[in-house]
């Protein structure tokens, strides 16, 4: 079979339902069955995505492995990776395996319908990330709401009630005004089709409608300050795996969409809300660490600092140059694998303990020696230490917000300090001391199962921290592309009867024509 | 006189009122026979298919009978498929219910395809006497349907308060219609729509008033704000299989008729008629949110929640163009899919003691019967909108009428309310999903299972196929569309 001639974007996107179609017909009692179905779908599905990423042409900064079926006047069938989108969809292939296994042990109840939420849930993300056309992106975005709304629901803790409502609500309000943009973008250009559209020229002042509907959403879904207060609910409610999926995947979602719609799209309301993008970003990273600091639930102290950590993100994304674009992606890519890592160090507390009080834990290095030491360099990936892959995204995007405006990036770096402050005071007041408490007298170190799981993680951490380049080689063109459209669209040359002198007989490309007023 | 075979367009119509008329010798004769009920059920059934076939036989041009009251076209060829087959559906699963409440008699089928005639008859009209014809027939028939549990007061009740509500609203569209053939001379759409052509409105005002009767009356054929107090105690009285059908075909039937008369008897009042059209979507839309959220009868959940679906249809109406009315086909054939499916599984929550019409008794169904709970709650995110299911596609297509035609408020209006009726769907797969088990339901019956099974997989499934509806619902728009070109 010719690979390069097979749809691996579509297989790689329908991989996972097909699981949950297959488990759909297992006998309930078989939850063996169930998890390793489940486990081999996650683990071929990672498989192949790999081989999108070893046949990946780096060189190339257009939409690679494209497909594209007609289906309805106003949606297309249409899929395609760049570098930027590509990382997102390996991110999310990687990381299903593991939570899968997490679950191994942990969920005994309605086993089958865990796993099935999880493929489905594992579709709809992986379609977010490499669908072209807006409708069906759309579709895949808040499609996967209905399958985490079940997850958090049913598998989750006290509140999770409270909290699965919380979040479907908030993000579908976001989502629906969203919805209306799209159908402006559609019927102003008569196409769905993203490559065309980011090619589009909006009227300014249509420009900041439609950059207000997509912030809606996308504000909600990063989530940004002031409109984050869904996440520490969700987050500490959900099941560990549900809050590994949660934190690592649908957060870059909002990161994703603003990369991929409001900046090539809407060029210049994005760089006339610059500052205010920057100055919800610095609050977010300044606000919600000093919250963190006062925590008691640990789950919800991470969760706090992904709102911080996303902050860095947008700061990154609108600065519009390479090195903030990039830093952006990589601090995403890198908080994607570090607060997987951090959730599933806290469910492995939760499974012995069945808590996540911080006051319930002390002294666990002198019990769980391996623990310690993984779940040190999560810590310390988390404050962007320089040696894991925190730092780097954490660096790039502070010295490119340097570059555009100091103060914001003087603020910004006291976040570093504070992330250090709740992350290693957390870390201390967990694992180091004497071990007093005769709770904990008998805990266990990590098993084989946990160490597989962690291992990986705690490996890339620190692969990536001092060799980033797989990660930015691959999404160099890609960015370059797209702060280049954004430079063009908006400072225009200038036009021809501005030019002192004639044109010389060589060939020389026309000026682009000044944007609509 | 012209051949019979003129009179083909009118075959179904022809065939139905036939049919009821044989069902209800058959009914005389066979009374009291063993299986004579199911019987008479069954041959409506066939009946109802009968006509559907014939109906989907007819094609190509537009067709005006009986000097301009009957019309066939794509549209009405369209809506009345629907009918016929939300019509055959919702008896498919009312059988078993049906029967034991011993209201499975010869008399309910003959209702039940004099109604649909009567439906059939509002989708084609082509004036003012054949809307009002098709539509008293249909009412009539519906009203006697209501109160047809004589054991119960509550039915009773429910038929009687349809009865006078539906009869005031009834003289109101009579009254309105009157005034519209005093100022135009004529009661065909086509001529009214001629006169009212080009002249200001300040001339037409006479016109506009009763164009304002008309839609009274029509908005509480739909239950359309503020004409809708009598939904939420007819739907709770009515026997479950009867509010079944009331929320599935009539009101399919009633819309159609409101597109056809507003966009090609008056569209030269349409800024007018517009704006009323869009306050009652609005109204409707708000409340159908608002008030289902502290609803615990399921019937009056969906009553609430049907008239929220009628706000979201009547964007389309509002929209008055090609899309526009697409958007409304399209939403219509989607909510019969939904509706028909949810109560196929509110007809299915039976318990030792007998029906039972409490959210709270579906508590944990997701562990006695995933199902049916599975099913329930694909049906329940389609109505609140949520993609990939068939809902999705329904609200964005009259959305994207309203955007296209500038009625941003309304779209924006729209899209707030569909987040706050999300909030109870939500609420329902709360319980079923999350709430601990209660006492199973009795085992699911075969009618009602078939249908729980073919709504729910075209709910699901319709986002891989959603080309067919979607431009036969445009085919249909384009023939209004041309009907008042000419």
């Amino acid at each position: 079979m010719d690979l390069s001639s097979a749809p691996l974007l579509s297989i790689v996107l329908f991989m996972p339902l097909v699981g949950a179609v297959i488990i759909g017909f297992l006998n309930r009692d078989a939850k063996g069955n169930a998890r390793w179905v489940a486990l081999w779908t996650t683990i071929v599905t990672f498989l192949v995505s790999l081989i999108i990423w070893i046949k990946f042409d780096t060189t190339a900064g257009g939409f690679q492995f494209m497909e594209s079926r007609s289906w309805l006047d106003v949606m297309q069938f249409k899929l395609g990776v760049d570098g930027i989108s590509m990382l997102f969809v390996i991110l999310t292939t990687f990381l299903m395996p593991l939570c899968i296994l997490q679950s191994w042990v942990v969920i005994e109840d309605r086993v089958k319908e865990y796993m099935i939420a999880f493929l489905v849930l594992e579709t709809l993300m992986i379609g977010v990330f490499c669908a072209l056309d807006l409708v069906l992106f759309y579709v895949f975005f808040e499609g996967g709401l209905i399958p985490m709304f079940l997850i958090i629901g049913i598998w989750g803790g006290p509140r999770r009630v409270y909290a699965t409502f919380k979040f479907f609500l908030y993000t579908l309000l976001g989502s629906v005004l969203m919805l209306l943009a799209v159908m402006a973008m559609y019927w102003h250009t008569g196409t769905t089709d993203i490559p065309t559209l980011m090619t589009a020229k909006f009227p300014a002042d249509m420009q900041w409608w439609l950059w207000f509907a997509f912030f809606a959403s996308f504000a909600v879904k990063l989530p940004m300050w002031p409109v984050h207060t869904w996440l520490p609910d969700a987050h500490v409610e959900a099941p560990t795996a549900g809050s590994v999926v949660l934190a690592a995947i649908l957060l870059k979602m909002g990161g994703y969409g603003f990369l991929r719609f409001s900046v090539p799209m809407f060029p210049l309301a994005s760089e006339q809300l610059a500052p205010f993008m920057f100055t919800l970003s610095v609050i977010a990273i300044i606000y919600t660490s000093l919250v963190a600091l006062v925590q008691t639930d640990l789950k919800k102290l991470i969760a706090y600092s992904s709102v911080a950590h996303m902050g860095f993100v947008t700061l990154g994304i609108f600065t519009f140059s390479t090195q903030g674009v990039e830093g952006a992606v990589f601090q995403m890519l890198s908080h994607g694998i570090v607060s997987a890592g951090l959730f599933l160090c806290v469910g492995v507390l939760y499974d012995r303990m069945h808590t996540h009080e911080i006051d319930v834990f002390g002294g666990l290095v002198n019990r769980m020696p391996i623990y310690a030491a993984f779940f040190m360099v999560f810590t310390l990936a988390n404050v962007g230490l320089p040696g894991t892959s925190g730092f780097v995204g954490e660096f790039l995007t502070l010295l490119a917000a340097f570059k555009v405006n100091t103060w914001v990036a003087f603020l910004a770096t006291t976040g570093v300090i504070l992330s250090a402050a709740y992350s290693l005071h957390v870390y201390r007041r967990v694992i180091y001391g004497a071990l007093v408490k005769p709770a904990l007298k008998n805990i266990q170190d990590l098993s084989y199962r946990e160490i597989g799981i962690l291992a990986p993680l705690v490996v890339l951490t620190l692969y990536l921290g001092v060799h980033p380049s797989p990660v930015l080689d691959v999404t160099a063109v890609s960015v370059k592309k797209l702060v280049a459209a954004y430079e063009a669209s908006v400072r225009p040359a200038p036009p021809a009867a501005a030019l002192p002198v004639k044109p010389s007989s060589a060939a020389r490309p026309a000026p682009a024509a000044p944007p609509a007023p | 006189m012209q051949e019979l075979t003129a009179y083909a367009p009118a075959l179904p119509e022809i065939v139905l009122a036939l049919g009821a008329m044989a069902i209800l010798m058959f009914g005389v004769f066979r009374r009291g026979e063993v299986g004579a009920d199911f019987a008479s059920g069954w041959l409506a059934i066939a009946i109802l298919l009968v006509a559907a076939v014939l109906v989907a036989q007819g094609g190509g041009e537009r067709v005006v009978l009986f000097d301009g009251a009957f019309i066939d076209d794509a549209f009405s060829r369209f809506a009345k498929l629907l009918i016929l087959a939300g019509a055959a559906l919702v008896l498919l699963m009312s059988f078993d219910t049906l029967a034991r409440d011993k209201l499975l008699t010869a008399e309910y089928a003959v209702l039940l395809l004099l109604a649909t005639l009567g439906m059939l008859l509002m989708v084609s009209a082509g004036d003012l006497i054949s809307l009002f014809l098709g539509l008293e027939l249909q009412s009539l028939a519906l009203y006697v349907i209501a109160a047809i549990d004589r054991s119960k007061v509550r039915s009773s009740e429910a038929g009687l308060k349809y009865f006078v509500l539906g009869s005031l609203s009834s003289g109101m569209l009579l009254y309105g219609a009157s005034l519209i053939y005093g100022f135009t001379g004529s009661v065909d759409f086509a001529v009214i729509a001629s006169v009212a052509q080009g002249q200001p409105a300040a001339q037409n005002i006479g016109l506009i008033v009763g164009l304002v009767f008309l839609l009274v009356g029509l908005a509480f054929k739909v239950a359309a704000v503020p004409f809708h107090m009598w939904t939420p105690d007819v739907y709770e009285g009515s026997p479950t299989p009867v509010t079944a059908f009331f929320a599935a075909a009539p009101k399919l039937a009633a819309m159609a008729l409101l597109v056809r008369t507003l966009i090609t008897g008056f569209p030269g009042i349409a800024a007018q008629w517009q704006q009323i059209v869009v306050f009652l979507s609005i109204a409707s839309m708000l409340l159908g949110a608002f008030a289902a959220i502290g609803q615990s009868n399921v019937k009056r959940l969906m009553a609430y929640s049907s008239i929220g679906h009628i706000g979201y249809a009547l964007i389309g109406v509002a929209a008055n163009s090609e899309a526009g009315t697409q958007s409304v086909l399209v939403y219509l054939a989607i909510y019969l899919a939904m509706t028909i499916g949810t109560f196929a599984c509110i007809l299915s929550m039976r318990s030792k003691v007998g029906a039972v019409e409490d959210i709270e008794s579906l508590s944990g169904l997701a562990k006695t019967n995933l199902p049916m709970a599975f099913v329930l709650a694909m049906l329940l995110f389609s109505m609140a909108g949520i993609p990939p299911l068939a809902g999705f596609f329904a609200k964005f297509y009259v959305f994207a009428a309203a955007m296209k035609a500038g009625l941003y408020a309304l779209a924006v209006v729209g899209v707030l309310a569909s987040v706050v009726a999300a909030y109870y769907y939500l609420r329902v797969v709360k319980i079923m999903f999350f709430d601990d088990a209660r006492q199973a339901f009795l085992p699911v019956e075969r009618g009602a299972g078939i249908v729980m099974a073919v709504t729910g997989a075209f709910v699901l499934l319709f986002v891989l196929l959603p080309a067919p509806l979607v431009d036969a619902a445009l085919t249909a728009a384009r023939s209004l569309q041309t009907a008042t070109a000419q």
